[in-house]
């Protein structure tokens, strides 16, 4: 650790008695809160509880298919109405409550201003004003899950949402609020981004957690109004008949499709950019190495944004798009191979003839390489026309996105939230219990999600209920696999929880990160910085005769 | 006027002699300019995502004329371009005198601000008046959106064309109605700021974001005309 940035900057303060965490104390100094460091703390326990809603659902799905009679102790415990709410809460919850908001609301809060070494995001009060948007929205979606009950699935596909009882407008109204609190926050970024860096800071000198932030922005400000709008008319269809996705009315149901995943594709990379750009940061602290091929993650980033525009046909190849069309979208959807082809090989050049230690966060980021390449090969088993047809509507595809959204995303989230912990709460947390969750996380996703893949090829078709009796023995692995990924997780909050209390007080730079918001406290004072920080060294540069001044 | 982080190095935190009275100046931006361009930025990127948003009714407009073309341009026979050209020449001039309005800000003339704001905020109501004639006009002939379209004597029995037309008519207009309606209230906010002396040469950022967004409804309209009374 002797290559650490504790130096110039931290060395000569001790550490204060007063940090951001208990400047002013009471619930409404936290409600009324324009600082961007506890902002991002709300965000977090917001998303975290939706997390535990969203899994529970899960939990829920997986117990609903554990055998096909749907029984437990010899009882049948579970309707066909109640698992298709159960996957509809499943999904909308982890879409737009959680993994939408997750990274961006509350790690990047919290953190890419100190890695800009600025004293805030650019708008602080536009800021606070998202996270109760965000809240507005998660009382509506629950709201019209209590009240009713939403049996769409997350899509909302039309027909079936514009004729199926139950709260399908609140839910949809629900998901236009948040759309808007995702707007705000990615406007929020973008200005944060090209205004406050600090002097010296280049755009080439940028953490890529920064780039990777600044993509995903680009892509909440372009595709996230598209999306409120179509909900907008989906509503007004729904209550009132416009005749635009009504087949009645003479309109396309395939046209919602359109409208949707014009958003909804872009919004995928909305939920994996920032689990990237967490990597981006793990690998070359634990590998102790200058990161390899920095600007072609940077460009690759801004790629993958751009090129998330032109593929949404994909997922319409068998809902009666055109022959053309679908070859077209086709030949695009292998484009996004590229730029997540450089990323991996940039990571794993990164950890060659490093110097890696397996502290928790790496344990997630190893996790992620092995599950994100699975994720990402399968995905072009889809933009392959011919393979696609077979494999549509299969568990083969919620193996696929649950390979990227969760074991890409969630698990790069954990390895952000381990990484930055002593940061923003100022305590190490329990090294062995954090690796036995991360490990254990690994296994159970693999015992949940990789048995789809198989249970797909054969034909099983996703969203049923019922299901034929050969395929009992992996359904049931599969819900076994949910059990470990329950009591991962539980561990991994026990043990994040408890640190809190007993955990060691972190020193400024546990990691011997590079970056800024490792030349301050931990956790860090109201202003950020003592001093405004200034650039001296590149990000990741760990070569030692650099380290020179003192 | 644009500060790159670089530049600030020479304006530190306080350090700048004039911008620390400034009571608008806000703690985390180092100068009252690099303030400014951001606030500017961000109005920008708000503006881009109502482009879009506006840019999903008009796509979807575009679809459903592609399906009913001959029902499109009967039902637009049913609107008054006069009134329509009207407000666009309205609507033109209250962007001129939003222009002068910012000019006058940034020139610390506090009268002749408040003179141009009125007169925009004028137009916009002349704006809403005509509208408010065109609207009762379509509701006494029935021709209503969604399914309350009710009129009688054209079109081709089982379609929905005419209901079609004039529902987009009415959301497309009607949520850039709103937005003239959210300008209005914005002008006035402008107002009684300017009479509070708020505003002057080194902070009218409000005045200055206010313009640009009522120079997108002012955009969004020069589109909608077209696109709903020249129709052939």
């Amino acid at each position: 650790m002797e290559h650490t940035l504790t130096s110039a900057h931290t060395g000569e303060h001790p550490r204060p008695e007063k940090n951001y965490l208990n400047e002013t104390t009471g619930i409404w100094s936290w409600m009324s809160t324009l600082d961007h460091k506890r902002i991002g703390v709300m965000y977090l326990v917001g998303i975290l509880t939706a997390f535990m809603i969203g899994g529970t659902f899960a939990l829920l799905v997986r117990l609903a298919l554990l055998n096909p009679q749907h029984t437990l102790f010899g009882k049948v415990w579970v309707t066909a109405e109640m698992y298709n709410r159960f996957f509809t809460l499943h999904g909308v919850v982890m879409v737009f409550l959680f993994i939408i908001p997750s990274i961006p609301g509350s790690l990047t809060n919290v953190i890419l201003p100190l890695m800009l070494g600025a004293k805030d995001v650019a708008f602080p009060r536009l800021n606070l004003m998202s996270f109760y948007l965000w809240v507005v929205g998660a009382i509506m979606g629950v709201t019209s899950m209590i009240v009713g009950a939403v049996d769409t699935g997350w899509t909302f596909y039309t027909p079936y949402s514009t004729s199926t009882d139950g709260t399908v407008s609140l839910m949809v109204m629900a998901a236009f609020v948040l759309g808007f609190s995702s707007i705000l926050t990615g406007l929020n970024f973008i200005a944060t981004v090209h205004k406050l860096r600090a002097p010296g800071m280049g755009w080439f000198d940028m953490p890529l957690f920064v780039w990777g932030m600044y993509s995903t922005a680009v892509i909440q400000i372009l595709a996230t109004p598209v999306l409120a709008i179509t909900l907008v008319l989906l509503a007004i269809e729904r209550s009132f008949g416009i005749g635009i996705f009504d087949a009645r009315l003479g309109g396309d149901p395939v046209l919602f499709q359109h409208f949707f995943w014009f958003y909804s594709h872009p919004a995928v990379y909305i939920m994996i950019l920032p689990g990237m750009a967490i990597i981006s940061e793990l690998i070359p602290t634990f590998c102790r190495k200058t990161m390899f091929g920095y600007r072609a993650i940077a460009y690759s980033s801004v790629s993958l944004a751009l090129v998330s525009f032109i593929v949404w046909g994909h997922h319409m190849f068998v809902a009666g798009q055109s022959q053309l069309a679908n070859v077209v979208f086709s030949a695009l959807t292998f484009l996004v191979a590229i730029p997540s082809g450089v990323k991996v090989f940039n990571w794993l050049s990164t950890m060659y003839k490093g110097n890696i230690s397996f502290e928790t966060p790496m344990v997630y980021a190893l996790s992620f390489l092995f599950l994100f390449a699975i994720g990402g090969l399968t995905g072009i088993f889809f933009a392959t026309l011919s393979v696609d047809i077979h494999l549509t509507d299969t568990y083969f595809v919620v193996a696929h996105f649950h390979y990227v959204m969760m074991g890409s995303t969630v698990i790069a989230f954990f390895g952000g939230l381990h990484y930055w912990w002593p940061k923003i709460t100022g305590r190490m947390y329990n090294e062995f219990w954090g690796r036995l969750g991360a490990v254990l996380v690994f296994i159970g996703f693999n015992m949940t999600f990789g048995s789809q893949f198989i249970m797909g090829s054969q034909g099983m078709p996703r969203r049923y209920f019922n299901y034929l009796d050969q395929f009992q023995p992996i359904h049931a692995f599969s819900t076994y696999g949910s059990w470990v990924l329950g009591v991962a997780f539980l561990i991994t909050a026990i043990n994040l929880l408890a640190s809190l209390k007993t955990g060691a007080l972190a020193p400024p730079n546990p990691w011997g990160g590079t970056t800024m918001e490792w030349m301050t406290d931990s956790p860090p004072i109201m202003h950020n910085f003592h001093d405004q920080p200034v650039l001296e060294r590149e990000p990741y540069d760990y070569r030692p005769k650099r380290v020179t001044h003192v | 006027m644009s500060t790159t982080p670089a530049d600030l190095q020479h304006g530190g935190h306080g350090a700048d002699g004039h911008d620390e009275h400034n009571a608008y100046h806000q703690h985390h931006f180092a100068t009252m300019e690099q303030q400014f361009d951001t606030s500017k930025l961000g109005m920008w990127l708000f503006l881009v995502t109502e482009v879009l948003t506006f840019g999903g009714l008009f796509a979807g407009f575009g679809i459903l004329q592609g399906r009913y073309p001959q029902e499109f341009i009967e039902a637009h026979e049913h609107l008054q371009r006069l009134y329509g050209a009207t407000n666009t020449v309205v609507l033109l001039v209250s962007s001129f005198t939003m222009v002068m309005a910012v000019l006058a800000a940034r020139t610390n003339q506090k009268k002749k601000l408040l003179v141009y704001l009125a007169l925009t905020i004028l137009c916009a109501c002349i704006f809403m008046c005509i509208k408010y004639v065109e609207y009762s006009h379509k509701y006494h002939e029935g021709l209503l959106p969604f399914q309350w379209y009710s009129h009688e004597g054209d079109g081709i029995p089982g379609s929905h064309g005419y209901q079609a037309f004039f529902s987009f008519y009415f959301m497309m207009t009607g949520l850039h109605g709103i937005h003239v309606l959210t300008g209005i209230g914005f002008l006035s906010w402008l107002m009684v700021r300017a009479s509070r002396d708020e505003f002057s040469s080194t902070y009218y950022t409000p005045v200055d974001l206010v313009g640009l967004f009522w120079h997108l409804v002012d955009l969004v309209w020069i589109y909608l005309f077209p696109l709903y009374y020249l129709i052939s």
